[in-house]
């Protein structure tokens, strides 16, 4: 399981992209925004994509009273998300490790994954959470209360994935460089999975 | 005055010649899509308006109105507290200039796009504009000038900013009968170092040549390199009714300096250091504040201490423009009282001057003879020739005021290959980088003297007008007419690619070192001292911080230091008081400006805003409560508190 093994490893190690580059990307877009404003949501925190964009999205988000961008202090997850990434990739590699060895099976691979899915879905349900709060937590008093044409408030929970037109902006919501190292990890260790069990039946025979 | 004169040549370009058939493609030509962006900068000077216009290429849209030596209520220059250092003077505060020749930094002959200088006439000064924020950041008055009009060319490498007197004067300046001039007065040339990093002006030495009045210059480039042309006029120096008794000479001079040998000879401690009064006023980008520093000196040079670094190449006849073609080969004098170009030859020069070909000497300056410096004479070309440039392809292309056209003529063999009218009357015509070795040759830009009918009129006045040629093929083609603003004398015209990538978009707050800047909220505040009340103010969509000021006396002077907090490209904040006697300031992202104004009567006093900002920008306002001078109401201050 040599083979299997060091793509398991190389898969795991893919995860401290994450620790460089952002896991998912919001931009907003307008027509006097022709340089899109953007936020890079990074497992440490949210960081503007040029210099200035976080005070200027909680400049325009004042009108409609959204609140401020968290700061990494203000939320546990941009705490607790590096330490758990930073196990997974140890696990992972252990894992990896004791499957060239040969001191555990192919099936270790895929649990692997498996904990790394539900981690991630759990962590996309609390990332969505997240955004449902800070597009629908409105402050009372907020300058320019927006409604649909049935009457009801208007909130503004940017897109998890994918595109939405909001007031006047455009906001594209994807995954970036992180996240894609991310799935690009988690596949391989599937793909270590797959080469596993062939090399354990292999062995066998 | 053309009226005297027969029309050469432009009888076959009927005034609607222009129109018509080739008007589709012209307006294809000239069409810049919305959104989309102009090819070339050109930036235009404002002439008497004292400041230089920014237009793109071939759109003829105006872009900007840089003030440069004329206080500009729309910008606060000149106004507020941050920019009445930069038009001070040795005569004091002076608000208005004319401003003529702009010309762009150049680094190994080519445009480098870093600053444009710009020289006012009237109270000699050359400006230095910086064109990452197309501000104004620095003014050197020029002493022992009067009328500093050969001025502000730059030499290959930007090693110096060239300023020439155009009327001579008492050296120093004196009580002395006026018709006491011809031998007493001097006419000075003004090196002024450009210091390579920042730009810096210094000035390096005057020249202090004979009395005649210097009209226009221009650098060698290339082999001409380290030579610098001027031409001049009233080589008769007369003193009264000049339109008469200075045009009598046949030829006047070109003056060629060999400004290296004087560098070398200054650099050996050579010159005289003079007593002199100039200003010299910075403004500062971190600070965003003008100082300016009185100079009391100045090193002169006296052209007959250094052998060889200046003669005189006979041109006749009352030359205007001086211009050096794209090799340095070739020096064109423009006699504005004749039909014929003058070309000169550098190389033949260089000849004669070794060879001691001598014509005589005017004050001890030796005098080259006409016919040993002439490459050729471009022949009956029109009338009135003033100024040239090149293409970069071999041609050379002149205005013609009395004519009124622009001609295209071969520099190598002086032949005339086409012709166009100007509407009417052009002075100086511009090719982007055509007074540089590297021209960009699409298109020329004629700068008209004269509007009459040109556009829809407005009473007496009228707009001035400038014309663009498209000289991409042999023939030139008329594309479009645009409005300037003031005279426009002179421009300079580069690729947008070159400048586009190095505009600011904001000042950094961070960076702000204003002394009385207000970095954060928190600091905002009204301090006392005496009658003097300075408020520290800041402002961000779409509110002042603080907005309710009380505590303000009749009688008080007020300061206003307010700074921008945004940080957003395109987001200034203005505000003006009621009833402060200056202009309103319009701060920029990340900078701090200051106004004064002092309140006159008890009252509760609005101000507010004055640049569109947000959808609240009519939100944007505040009170500022005035009792009266023996009230007792403590300084308070606040922002959304009842």
């Amino acid at each position: 399981m040599k083979k299997a093994g060091i793509i398991m490893i190389i898969g795991s190690l893919l995860l401290l992209g994450l620790f460089k580059f952002p896991l998912w990307n919001i931009m907003l877009g307008a027509p006097q925004y022709p340089d899109p404003l953007g936020m890079n949501i990074h497992i440490t925190g949210i960081k503007g994509v040029h210099e200035f964009d976080i005070q200027n999205i909680d400049g325009l988000n004042h009108y409609i009273g959204m609140k401020k961008i968290p700061k990494p202090e203000e939320m546990w997850e941009f705490d607790v998300f590096p330490k758990v990434i930073l196990g997974m990739v140890t696990l992972g590699v252990v894992i990896g490790l004791l499957g060239i060895f040969k001191k555990l099976s192919f099936r270790w691979f895929l649990g692997w994954l498996i904990l790394m899915s539900i981690l991630g879905v759990l962590g996309m349900y609390d990332f969505n959470l997240w955004l449902t709060e800070y597009g629908t937590d409105l402050d009372p008093n907020a300058i320019m209360k927006m409604t649909h044409p049935d009457g009801s408030p208007m909130t503004y929970k940017p897109p998890l994935f994918g595109h939405q037109k909001m007031l006047n902006f455009d906001v594209d919501s994807y995954p970036h460089t992180g996240g894609y190292m991310l799935f690009a990890g988690m596949l391989l260790t599937l793909i270590a999975f797959f080469v596993g069990k062939r090399e354990w039946k292999t062995q066998k025979i | 005055m053309s009226a005297t004169f027969i029309s050469c040549n432009n009888s076959e370009n009927s005034k609607n010649g222009d129109r018509g058939a080739l008007a589709s493609s012209a307006a294809e030509k000239t069409y810049v899509a919305p959104g989309e962006h102009d090819e070339f900068y050109a930036f235009i000077s404002g002439g008497f308006s004292g400041q230089l216009s920014v237009y793109g290429l071939p759109s003829g849209r105006l872009l900007k109105v840089i003030p440069v030596f004329s206080q500009d209520a729309e910008k606060a220059w000149g106004y507020n507290e941050e920019t009445k250092p930069m038009l001070n003077t040795s005569h004091g505060f002076i608000p208005w200039d004319d401003a003529h020749h702009p010309d762009i930094s150049q680094t190994a002959g080519k445009l480098d796009g870093r600053w444009v200088f710009i020289n006012g006439n009237n109270t000699p000064r050359i400006a230095k504009i910086d064109l990452t924020t197309f501000e104004t950041t620095e003014i050197i008055e020029v002493p022992n000038s009067a009328g500093n009009h050969s001025s502000s060319f730059v030499t290959e490498n930007t090693e110096y900013v060239v300023a020439g007197t155009r009327f001579s004067v008492p050296v120093p300046q004196r009580d002395m009968p006026i018709n006491e001039y011809k031998g007493n007065f001097k006419g000075a040339l003004t090196f002024i170092s450009v210091e390579p990093e920042e730009g810096h002006m210094d000035i390096k030495f005057q020249l202090m040549m004979p009395g005649f009045d210097y009209d226009l210059a221009h650098p060698g480039r290339g082999k001409s390199h380290g030579w610098f042309f001027f031409s001049t006029y009233n080589t008769e120096e007369a003193n009264t009714l000049m339109e008469v008794n200075s045009s009598q000479n046949d030829k006047d001079f070109i003056a060629a300096v060999n400004w290296k040998k004087i560098e070398e000879y200054v650099n050996n401690g050579g010159g005289k250091k003079v007593p002199a009064n100039y200003a010299h006023n910075i403004y500062d980008e971190e600070t965003h504040t003008a100082t300016s520093t009185m100079k009391k000196e100045v090193l002169t040079v006296d052209p007959l201490e250094v052998p060889g670094a200046v003669f005189l190449l006979p041109t006749p006849k009352s030359p205007h423009g001086c211009d050096v073609d794209p090799t340095g080969e070739y020096i064109i004098g423009n006699g504005k009282l004749s039909a014929d170009l003058t070309v000169h030859s550098y190389s033949k020069m260089i000849d004669a001057i070794e060879n001691e070909k001598f014509d005589g000497d005017a004050y001890g300056i030796p005098i080259l003879k006409f016919e040993d410096v002439l490459a050729g004479t471009v022949k009956q070309a029109g009338l009135g020739p003033l100024h040239t440039e090149f293409d970069g392809k071999g041609n050379g292309y002149t205005s013609f005021f009395i004519s009124s056209e622009v001609v295209k003529w071969n520099v190598e063999t002086q032949e005339v290959i086409d012709r166009k009218p100007s509407y009417y009357s052009v002075g100086h015509v511009m090719i982007p980088g055509g007074n540089s070795a590297e021209p960009f040759g699409k298109y020329v830009v004629s700068m008209n003297k004269i509007t009459k009918d040109r556009y829809l009129p407005t009473g007496p006045e009228v707009t001035h007008s400038a014309q663009l040629y498209d000289i991409s093929g042999e023939k030139m083609e008329l594309l479009l007419d645009f409005p300037t603003i003031g005279e426009p004398h002179y421009a300079a015209g580069i690729p947008a690619d070159i400048i586009k990538p190095n505009s600011k978009k904001i000042y950094k707050l961070d960076e702000n070192k204003h002394e009385h800047a207000t970095l954060s909220n928190g600091d905002a505040r009204v301090e006392r001292d005496g009658n003097e009340v300075h408020v520290y103010m800041t402002m961000i969509r779409s509110h002042f911080t603080p907005d309710n000021i009380e505590g303000i006396k009749v009688g008080d002077k007020v300061y206003f230091h307010v700074t921008n907090h945004e940080q957003d490209y395109d987001v200034p904040h203005g505000i003006s008081m009621i009833g402060a006697n200056t202009s309103e300031l319009l701060i920029m992202p990340g900078q701090t400006e200051t106004f004064v104004w002092e309140p006159k009567q008890p009252g509760v006093w609005p101000f507010y805003c004055t640049d569109f900002c947000s959808a609240l920008h009519q939100e944007m306002q505040g009170y500022v409560r005035v009792s009266p001078a023996d009230s007792n109401i403590e300084l308070s201050w606040s922002l959304g508190e009842d």
